[in-house]
């Protein structure tokens, strides 16, 4: 297996906190690895870290051999690395396909391929039924399918989804799940995914890495992370009292 | 109902709350005692549904079904004020100071709703002999104390109405490793000078240590319950955080033992 994302001894502090403590990641290519740790242990910091949306104090990122530290997001974008916002980041008075067509330049905005590649992104997502409505009466749920079917567009080899399961209804996670699955299947997308829902990340994916206090305190099967002491102490805190 | 002996062991009871924001339930079919005189620290995941059961029970969100009783009294219906001057106090998770006033005149603000000045000086007396140390720091901006220094003024503002139950909303969120022991030995001195004492904590461990009792919230259901101990030590607390091992509508309940 190879590596195709990499963050290697990230260090970023906001003030006086320290987001991310040195910290080393690695996605494996074609992998669906969850990263999941406890409230303010620096995950959607990682993100925007990677997808250039913060800038590193120290340490570096790659994707392959690349080093894109610190590049702007439209670049790490066009590079290959696609994201969802924890919360979405839709325009809610633009239609769905509207939505889709905003990356496009407005002379291929007009072609048919560029619609019909929205289109069928949408219709796999299951969400074409919705494209002439505005996206601001989509479902939470929906939004989250929308922004996936956004970043399907510009055909992402990495894809880093910020809890897609929060706050969605039970039966719209499922098809969630079953659109990652397949896309990684089929069309061999690598995911990253931050998700607080874990019956979700155990069950989808194959590693999973635990961010504690800033630091990968752990990464490996599911099943071996559940009973790790250093993501037990991550999770359940460790007693002040000696 | 009311029965004298359960509202004596019992500040507060909690009977099948459901309770929520929107669309969407938080809280389903949540039941907790809180026990007087104690400390119950209730625990759980990310979004368990634990800041929202604050919530129900100072009265900023009405629940949708099931009822809260202090001392036997139902507080539906009653605004957040009624159920202050009924002596359920909040400290909130964000910290709440008034920054540019001093730490005297944030603590002395606790003791508004009491109106009389003789009143008020007679609480902060005895606020400030609980915590001589904050005493110390009366004439210092609210705003230049550290974070840790911070909460333990917010303790004191609360403990000005001296409060039949103290709700603690994760006192220790945002604070350093090494201040934790300092915000959680107030806990228990509070407690020990009488204060029955919710606490919501995110560090599950130092909370269920400190605590007379526990409580593990998971996906808005109450799923273990005990003393501090018993759930602290229970073998399947990891597995509601981390899912697996507890099977899916298996609630996992221990008695409460009242001694």
């Amino acid at each position: 297996m190879t590596t195709l994302l990499r963050t290697d001894g990230i260090t970023k502090s906001f003030g006086g906190v320290r987001a991310l403590d040195d910290c080393t990641l690695e996605v494996e290519e074609g992998s669906i690895t969850g990263l999941i740790g406890p409230n303010g242990s620096g995950k959607t910091t990682l993100f925007n870290v990677i997808t250039g949306y913060a800038k590193a104090d120290a340490g570096a990122v790659y994707l392959g051999d690349r080093r894109i530290t610190n590049t702007s997001p439209d670049k790490v974008f066009h590079a290959g690395i696609g994201r969802t916002f924890q919360l979405t980041r839709i325009f809610p008075t633009l239609t769905v396909l509207e939505n889709m067509l905003v990356p496009a330049s407005s002379a291929s905005r007009k072609a048919g391929g560029v619609r019909r590649k929205a289109m069928d992104q949408l219709e796999f997502v299951g969400i074409a039924g919705h494209h002439d409505q505005l996206a601001g009466t989509l479902s939470y749920g929906q939004r989250k399918l929308l922004e996936l079917a956004y970043v399907l567009v510009a055909d992402p080899a990495v894809i880093l989804l910020d809890e897609p399961a929060g706050g969605v209804n039970p039966t719209l996670i499922g098809q969630i799940a079953e659109r990652i699955a397949q896309l990684n299947a089929e069309r061999q997308k690598t995911f990253l995914i931050v998700e607080h829902n874990m019956e979700f990340v155990m069950g989808l994916c194959a590693r999973v890495a635990v961010l504690d206090a800033g630091s990968v305190v752990a990464s490996g099967p599911p099943d071996i992370i559940r009973t790790d002491p250093r993501v037990l102490d991550a999770y359940l805190g460790v007693d002040v009292d000696a | 109902m009311m029965d004298r002996e359960t509202t004596g062991r019992f500040v507060l009871k909690i009977d099948d709350l459901t309770a929520g924001y929107g669309g969407g339930d938080v809280l389903r079919g949540v039941s907790l005692e809180v026990p007087t005189g104690g400390i119950t620290c209730v625990v759980g995941p990310n979004g368990a549904g634990k800041s929202t059961l604050m919530r129900c029970v100072s009265g900023l969100l009405r629940p949708r079904i099931g009822s809260i009783a202090l001392h036997g009294e139902p507080l539906a219906g009653k605004s957040p004020r009624d159920i202050l001057r009924l002596g359920v106090v909040q400290v909130p998770q964000n910290h709440s100071l008034f920054r540019d006033m001093t730490v005297w005149e944030n603590v002395e603000l606790g003791g508004y709703i009491l109106g009389e000045k003789k009143a008020i000086a007679k609480r902060i007396d005895a606020v400030f002999g609980l915590f001589p140390q904050i005493a110390q720091w009366r004439q210092q901006k609210a705003g230049s104390l550290s974070g840790g220094q911070q909460r333990l003024v917010e303790f004191a503002r609360a403990l000005m109405l001296e409060p039949t139950l103290l709700l603690l909303d994760e006192p220790s969120m945002g604070l350093a490793p090494k201040i934790l022991k300092t915000v959680f030995d107030a806990v228990r001195e509070m407690n020990a000078a009488g204060t029955t004492i919710l606490l919501v904590e995110q560090n599950a461990r130092a909370g269920l240590r400190l605590s007379s009792h526990g409580v593990v919230m998971e996906n808005g259901q109450v799923r273990l319950s005990g003393t501090g101990r018993e759930v602290l030590e229970h073998p399947e607390i990891g597995a509601l955080y981390l899912g697996g091992a507890v099977r899916e509508g298996l609630l996992v309940r221990l008695l409460v033992s009242h001694d």
